[in-house]
């Protein structure tokens, strides 16, 4: 089949782009609302002082004279993360695992000379990667080790879980697992394997890797399901917490699991992908109508996990 | 919120397609780009043989006639000042001049077209005085009209039975009496007009050209006309057939001569007309203006020919523009830039579209080359830019320098590209080449050059361009159709695919 029918795909409930766009994040999110996720240096400050875990920050590059510093700020760290402070769509990111003489060795096992780094560094305060083109900052934070429960399922990287908060309720989950067509990177759209998440209970389910369902990882040929996510009411509530943090009704929260401390905030979306519904093969506008029906936006973070995880096991019936 | 988008839609729509109606319907502005209309030039020689001395020649010339529009009109005479005076219903070219001998021509000129704009009703007219008449001829009058009035209904009816019994064969022994001598058309249109007033109805002879084509001695001929309260009706003198014939000009009104020389011999008007075959679109322009319509005034075609060039193609960007809102938010396309395709499909209009797209391509993959050796030079964002700017105009420059060696004119028009747009598709593709890998970068560049493509062949039909341009409030139907699309939350045909695997 090349097209699926539209009345079938309305009659599961998935949302596409311009619904999610005119019926929910122009509806929900506030224009002043997105710097806090667009900018990750602020979200990152929100996190902190509400409390909220994220990876550590190391530096911040502001200026090209402070690029040429580079050396020096990252001489500190054996592993590190640069990533831009406005960019998306995970562009931009570099993961450096270790180092070997005066080179950095990247996730994918590439060596890179300081020079390039510094040249990436540049390329971000340019605002290459950000929207619009405007001049942006390069963060240096801690790189996550990634707890092992993915690592047969994943292909370098680091595995994260992307979580959407609707009116503070998390509805829908996926795990992005890196590929070796993703370079390590656990974006969708850059080829990682997105597997469906039970919302209620943590466990994942058959997986997504270019838009096809899949039931093994690609690279590593295992199964994809059956895995149970540890702490999934910690990463519940850190994802619902989020609401309160942004203001913004329709959230996509990335979280990792640290081997060392747990579930970290990654970043935050104010646009978060339709992805998501592949990957779990079921619409969302069943659990958004759910949510508009029942849920109260001002009730506490725990009650509203409580009530995730009491009526969303199954995909909810109108 | 649910209604205010498609009310506003619809009102932009209802109001475009309103304006745009009453111009092509009512002001006769052409739908299609070949659409012609006939138009006459009408001409009156005033000839004459003048004795010496002081000359006043007076020619009577049409004013507003019926059925017709004067779009413009020239007096021409060389060493005559000229006035022209107007009455209720008749106007007059005077030409005076001091001194003058031997053979004259004076001119009139005009440019008519013909209408159906309707008319606003005139009052009823003073009554002319009930004439006095002799006897026998009193009583005949009389006896006649009691016929007509037992045998009519109104003032039309009344004027139809008269002037057929006028004409009758035989005539009536009251009417012989009265026609006696009047047989010409002209003499009998006059004694209708003078047994109406006898009947209190206001009545004139008319005198109108009937237009045909090249002809150079134009006989003028009489109609006549009551008036039945609100307008004057037209009819036949000799056989009461009601209305005045469409190819028929209206000269001048009323008993006066058409023309008056003094101190001339053997003076005489010559009537010619030709038709010629004009654009309906500046036939329609002139004939508004003439007509004095207030959308007229906010036409385009009034402006200088080279700012009218200008918004030519500026209101075909509004289409370009919907069409990509359709192609992105409908069918899902992705393209580089959001509306780079349109600026690309402007630049086609000069290059056209098969050579565009060689030389737009050959530019782009030239430029790609260069940017990737650049890449390695770990240059600054900015920097890079500008130095990718600068290279796609020197290969511009290069491309059109070895396509005049070649003879060939088209790579002349290289030089319409915008070359920022390019630059930065350019660098889009490369980052994109890198990112993403070569597969999508050609992918997404090939549906940019075919998106173009499409504004083009949209913008730049003959029809399409003919329609934004003299009815450019078509622009509001595309605003309307924009914001409907902008609250279209449904499906994109992309996604239909994407998501084709959850409808199994």
């Amino acid at each position: 089949m090349f097209f699926a029918p539209p009345g079938k795909l309305k009659r599961l409930g998935v949302v596409g782009l311009n619904q999610r766009n005119g019926d929910y994040i122009s509806k929900l999110n506030r224009r002043s609302d997105y710097p806090k996720v667009d900018n990750k240096l602020i979200t990152k400050q929100l996190a902190v002082s509400a409390g909220i875990a994220v990876p550590e920050l190391y530096a911040v590059v502001e200026t090209n004279h402070d690029a040429q510093r580079l050396a020096s700020l990252l001489a500190p760290y054996q592993d590190f993360v640069i990533k831009p402070a406005h960019g998306s769509g995970g562009e931009g990111i570099v993961v450096v695992d270790g180092r070997q003489g005066k080179l950095f060795r990247k996730a994918s096992g590439q060596l890179v000379t300081l020079a390039s780094l510094e040249h990436h560094v540049g390329n971000i305060l340019s605002g290459m990667y950000s929207l619009g083109g405007q001049p942006d900052h390069a963060m240096i934070e801690y790189r996550v080790r990634f707890d092992p429960l993915f690592k047969d399922i994943t292909f370098q990287g680091v595995p994260d879980i992307r979580t959407i908060v609707f009116k503070g309720y998390p509805v829908m989950a996926m795990v992005r697992l890196p590929t070796r067509t993703s370079d390590g990177k656990a974006n969708l759209h850059q080829g990682a394997v997105g597997a469906g998440i039970n919302i209620a209970t943590g466990v994942t389910h058959h997986g997504v890797f270019n838009s096809l369902k899949i039931d093994h990882h690609p690279d590593t040929g295992h199964p994809i399901g059956g895995h149970a996510i540890p702490q999934w009411d910690v990463l519940l509530r850190l994802a619902a917490g989020c609401y309160e943090l942004t203001g913004l009704g329709y959230l996509g929260v990335d979280v990792v699991l640290d081997a060392d401390k747990g579930p970290l905030i990654l970043e935050l979306n104010a646009r978060p992908g339709l992805a998501i519904q592949i990957a779990n093969g079921t619409g969302l506008a069943p659990y958004l109508r759910k949510i508009e029906r029942d849920g109260d936006a001002k009730a506490p973070v725990e009650t509203r996990v409580a009530y995730v995880e009491k009526y969303l096991a199954d995909t909810p019936q109108d | 919120m649910q209604w205010h988008v498609p009310a506003l839609a619809a009102l932009l729509i209802a109001t475009a397609t309103g304006i745009a109606g009453y111009k092509s319907q009512v002001l006769g502005y052409p739908i299609t780009p070949e659409a012609s209309i006939d138009t006459w030039l009408v001409e009156a020689k005033l000839g004459f043989e003048a004795i010496g001395g002081a000359t006043r020649a007076t020619l009577k010339v049409p004013i507003d006639p019926p059925g017709y529009t004067v779009l413009d009109e020239n007096f021409i005479s060389r060493g005559y000042g000229l006035a022209t005076e107007s009455a209720e219903a008749s106007r007059q070219a005077v030409w005076t001049t001091r001194r003058t001998s031997g053979n004259q021509a004076l001119y009139y000129r005009a440019r008519v077209v013909r209408s159906s704009e309707p008319r606003p009703p005139i009052g009823v007219p003073a009554l002319a005085d009930v004439p006095e008449y002799e006897e026998p001829f009193g009583a005949a009058v009389l006896a006649v009209l009691d016929d007509v009035r037992a045998r009519s209904a109104d003032i039309f009816s009344f004027a139809t039975a008269l002037v057929k019994e006028i004409n009758a064969t035989p005539p009536g022994p009251n009417v012989t009496l009265l026609v006696n001598e009047a047989t010409s058309p002209q003499q009998r249109a006059a004694l209708a007009v003078k047994m109406l007033a006898s009947a209190r109805i206001p009545a004139r002879a008319v005198y109108g050209l009937p237009l045909v084509d090249g002809a150079r001695d134009i006989q003028p001929r009489t109609w006549l006309q009551v008036n039945n309260g609100e307008r004057w009706l037209t009819l036949d003198p000799l056989t009461g057939t009601p209305g005045l014939p469409d190819d028929v000009l209206l000269w001048w009104v009323g008993e006066e001569p058409l023309f008056d020389v003094t101190r001339s011999r053997n003076a005489t008007v010559q009537f010619s007309a030709i038709k010629s075959v004009e654009p309906a679109l500046s036939t329609a322009a002139s004939r508004s203006r003439a007509e004095n319509a207030s959308l007229a005034n906010i036409s385009l075609l009034d402006l200088p020919v080279q700012t009218q060039n200008l918004y030519r193609v500026l209101l075909l960007v509004p289409l370009g523009a919907l069409l990509i809102v359709v192609l992105r938010n409908i069918i899902g396309l992705q393209t580089f830039g959001t509306f780079m395709p349109v600026l690309i499909a402007l630049s086609f209009r000069e290059t056209q579209l098969v050579s565009g797209v060689i030389l737009f391509t050959l530019i782009v993959a030239l430029g790609l080359i260069i940017r990737f050796y650049l890449e390695r030079l770990k240059l600054l964002l900015v920097p890079r830019l500008a130095a990718v700017v600068i290279t796609v105009i020197l290969l511009m420059a290069l491309v059109t320098i070895a396509s005049h060696r070649m003879n060939l004119e088209i790579g002349l028009s290289v030089a319409l590209f915008p070359m920022v747009i390019l630059a930065m598709t350019i660098e889009r593709m490369s980052i994109v080449w890198e990112e993403l890998g070569a597969g999508d970068a050609i992918r997404q560049g090939f549906g940019s050059l075919l998106v173009a493509a499409a504004c083009y062949l949209l913008m730049f039909h003959p029809q399409v361009e003919h329609l934004v341009f003299v009815f450019p409030e078509l622009m509001l139907i595309v605003l309307g159709i924009t914001l409907l699309v902008g609250r279209y939350t449904g499906y994109r045909l992309t996604e239909l695919r994407r998501f084709r695997d959850l409808a199994k």
